[in-house]
């Protein structure tokens, strides 16, 4: 690894991919540094090593990641595997862990595409044994075959949760119940946003399709759902929700739960990128150009890090932000960059036709997100409750930010990941304000956990 | 919007001001360009140490001690006060006689609160510590308590007694008119015939609105905890000749300082951390600790903070301006002394003369140094 590249690329998903690929094929130095111990990111997880017929359970949208992968590894970008970013700023340094080793090492241009995680979404009993994000089933999945083997109950709400859905009913899981939560007033708010959608037929009619075959294999599915709680001593032993106007419940000992995804801002927000609350997608995200520019100089994101738009989208992201970089190193000019962006812009416009739709779709109501039940666990790290940061509010602090510094919550090892978005939800809804006003916790590097070890033993500058 | 006073921060000098001016019948409205806390009063170690004094400060520092030790009494929170003492650490015969030194010093202006201990002493105290250490001098009232919680309960003692606290509302210009100040901030004009200056790294900003220049510096310290640990170490530890401030909170993390300056943006607000400075602070940590090489550093922060030339604070009447207080600058080491500022401030306002030696920190000692 050298002290210094003209291009940083952190991420392995497709935006990452295809930002290195396009930077790499016009001679500009670039690493990639990903956590993951292959390229592929969460979505091509494992794509390279992946059995023929695990792979076609998978579907041919996953087996699209082969061919991002092979042009990533013929380019001259250099790959760095199980490597940790650890900080970042706007002088364009970036720390990490690399073979259990802290480094420094600089760019010319960073590009972040750090991609989306599971929005968390505490509810009661989320946190037995036996809960799990339905991500978390995928990873299994994808990389070992691992299936639940002893039937399953899916919930929440989102086109993932029906694509695992769809997955495990042709691996042979045992599915018991899938029990959605969207709204069915949400079908109306998102009748609007159709006609755009059916730009987009391709994602609709699969959408559909998915449905149609659950259903024919008789898997129970129910709609507007709403209370989910988890039960049980120890561990999960069965799921009560309410539906139709009764509550009801189902014996299970694996709940797996998926309410969307959100963008991982944790790096942009250590760099001190600006961020903005996007109310459709209910997340925040970065504030970009159209080329994926930060507010800061040198710096921008691709893929589902900057708002969500899925694989194909962050794979055209990427390219663009990559063309980008090679008009900002003067490689090519602005003019070449305009001219060999159109594909991928016209592409990326098409890809995102779907997008209010399903937003509208599947947007979660407020009083899911603002944990009802005071005594819902809300920060995992620190157990601290619902009604403990109800009461913080209630005692004169007034933003996600001084919750946090009363209560503890957010300040585990997980650095508020999971609680960032609940708590400035109970907060806004406790004080009759929006999400935005309440405010996102301030970040505080490292952005991943460092040993005092490792920090004491940081090479100055020049010396990695 | 009038009150009888107006004290400008919402940090700890400023809750503990209008609690003992409320809890003496006046009216008080703080007002907080932010939100209570925001910077170092939130955000600092939490350190309740007189070890280690500048002598001016010793008579307010020994008067603090015993207020923490009531605080409950005060506040109606305990803060989550601890008092296992603080110690600095001799690793050799220089540093023995360094802090030996610094003992008698203490005994001779009449205070016992610093006690030389030896080898024997120091490893029945803290048996973890790597075996070079040869004593240390301790203050063993001495202890820390979680800041945030203690502005907390001063601010909602002081509102439960009559005072006002205005979050966002930042002041833009004072002016005295026919006997009364007008403040006016984002949030409106605010009236009153007494003003107080709590404002921390702002207060020189506030201080040349009344046409007093004083030499403060903004400058931002940066702290880092680690994940929580199996209990090892009861004091709070520093050393005689390193850059250190270390201790164990009640839940198992360690809180680490070491007075390490983070890049500072003073006009954005902004702090960064300098990793490569913070190297020098867990090298330390490991050259008493090495057994926590593997420990998980999990948030590393800074809050801005006011410094004066020499580190001690400004607790004084204006010298420009009549019905008019400073409380600022208090160089990284306010925490402990905020029961006893408010107490100080009551006092200099309603009584005219504080009970305690304050001459020390009177606004005029910058006077021939502003003009030079």
């Amino acid at each position: 690894m050298n002290n210094h590249y003209q291009l940083l690329v952190i991420g392995g998903g497709p935006a990452g991919l295809a930002a290195a690929t396009t930077a790499a094929e016009r001679g500009v130095t670039c690493a990639l540094l990903d956590e993951q111990p292959t390229p592929g990111g969460q979505i091509y997880r494992a794509i390279e090593a992946i059995p023929e017929q695990r792979a076609k359970l998978l579907g041919p949208e996953y087996l699209r990641g082969r061919k991002l992968v092979n042009e990533f590894r013929q380019s001259a970008a250099e790959y760095f595997p199980e490597t940790q970013v650890w900080s970042i700023d706007k002088e364009h340094q970036a720390g990490l862990l690399h073979n259990h080793q802290a480094h420094f090492i600089t760019a010319d241009q960073i590009i972040i595409a750090s991609g989306a995680m599971e929005r968390p979404v505490p509810f009661p009993g989320w946190t037995l044994p036996g809960v799990m994000q339905a991500g978390a089933g995928q990873i299994l999945f994808k990389s070992a075959g691992i299936v639940p083997d002893n039937g399953v109950v899916l919930a929440g709400s989102g086109p993932l949760l029906l694509l695992l859905a769809w997955q495990y009913l042709h691996a042979g899981v045992e599915i018991r119940v899938l029990l959605d939560v969207t709204p069915f007033a949400n079908h109306l708010q998102a009748l609007p946003e159709l006609p755009r959608a059916l730009l987009a037929y391709r994602y609709l009619s699969k959408g559909i399709a998915y449905q149609l075959e659950l259903k024919r294999a008789g898997i129970p599915i129910m709609f507007g759902v709403s209370d989910l709680t988890a039960e049980g001593n120890e561990r999960l032993q069965r799921v009560r929700f309410s539906h139709a106007g009764k509550r009801k419940s189902i014996v299970s000992e694996l709940l797996l739960t998926h309410f969307g995804v959100i963008p991982h801002i944790w790096l942009t927000q250590a760099a001190g990128c600006k961020h903005r609350w996007d109310n459709s997608q209910q997340c925040w995200r970065p504030e970009l150009d159209d080329w994926g520019n930060t507010d800061i100089e040198g710096i921008l994101v691709a893929g589902d890090g900057a708002g969500i738009y899925g694989a194909r989208a962050a794979e055209h992201a990427g390219r663009l932000a990559g063309l980008q970089v090679l008009s900002a190193l003067n490689v090519i000019s602005r003019q070449e960059r305009d001219q060999l962006s159109r594909k991928d812009r016209k592409r990326l416009h098409e890809e995102r036709h779907i997008r209010p739709f399903l937003e509208a779709y599947f947007h979660l109501p407020d009083n899911l997100l603002a944990t009802p039940g005071n005594d819902t666990i809300v920060c995992r790290c620190e157990e601290v409750t619902a009604g403990q940061i109800r009461e913080a509010v209630a005692a004169g602090h007034e933003n996600s930010n001084q919750v946090k510094f009363f209560t503890r919550c957010g300040m585990g090892p997980c650095q508020g990941r999971q609680c960032a978005n609940a708590v400035a939800h109970i907060v806004a809804d406790a004080r009759g304000k929006s999400v935005a006003e309440t405010g996102l916790f301030r970040g505080r590097p490292p952005v991943s956990p460092l040993t005092l070890g490792q920090l004491a033993q940081l090479p100055k500058k020049g010396t990695a | 919007m009038s009150s009888d006073v107006i004290i400008i921060g919402g940090g700890l000098m400023g809750a503990s001001t209008a609690l003992q001016l409320a809890m003496r019948g006046c009216r008080c409205i703080v007002l907080e360009k932010d939100s209570p806390g925001r910077h170092s009063s939130g955000v600092s170690a939490g350190g309740l140490r007189q070890l280690n004094r500048d002598p001016a400060e010793i008579p307010l520092t020994v008067e603090a001690a015993k207020m923490w030790r009531n605080i409950e009494a005060l506040l109606d929170s305990d803060c989550d006060a601890r008092f296992p003492g603080q110690l600095r650490i001799a690793e050799n015969a220089a540093d023995m006689e360094k802090l030996e030194r610094r003992a008698a010093l203490v005994r001779s202006l009449g205070y016992q609160h610093e006690e030389m201990i030896d080898r024997d002493e120091l490893y029945r105290l803290v048996p973890a510590l790597s075996p070079h250490c040869v004593g240390g001098l301790i203050c063993r009232e001495d202890g820390y308590a979680r800041p945030y919680h203690a502005l907390t309960a001063f601010r909602r003692k002081a509102q439960a007694q009559g005072a006002e606290f205005r979050s966002d509302t930042k002041v833009h210009s004072l002016r005295k008119k026919s006997g009364a100040w007008h403040v006016r901030t984002s949030q409106g004009i605010f009236n009153a015939p007494i003003l107080v200056n709590c404002a921390g790294a702002w207060a020189k900003a506030i201080a040349g609105m009344l046409d007093e220049p004083v030499p403060l510096t903004p400058k931002a310290l940066m702290l880092m905890v680690t994940e929580r640990l199996p209990h090892f170490v009861d004091p709070v530890m520093g050393a005689a000749s390193r850059k250190l401030s270390f201790k164990q909170m009640q839940n198992g993390t360690l809180i680490i300082g070491g007075a390490l300056l983070a890049k500072l943006d003073f006009a954005r607000e902004k702090t960064e951390i300098d990793w490569l400075r913070l190297t020098e602070s867990a090298a330390t940590v490991l050259r008493f600790f090495p057994q926590l090489k593997n420990v998980r550093i999990v948030r590393a922060w800074a809050g801005i903070e006011a410094f004066m030339p020499d580190n001690i604070p400004v607790i004084s009447a204006s010298q420009t301006c009549s019905n008019a207080y400073h409380a600022f600058g208090f160089s990284a080491h306010g925490f402990q002394l905020s029961p006893v500022i408010g107490r100080i401030l009551s006092e200099l306002i309603l009584d005219g003369r504080s009970t305690l030696p304050i001459e020390p920190c009177h606004i005029g000692r910058f006077n021939n140094m502003e003009k030079q």
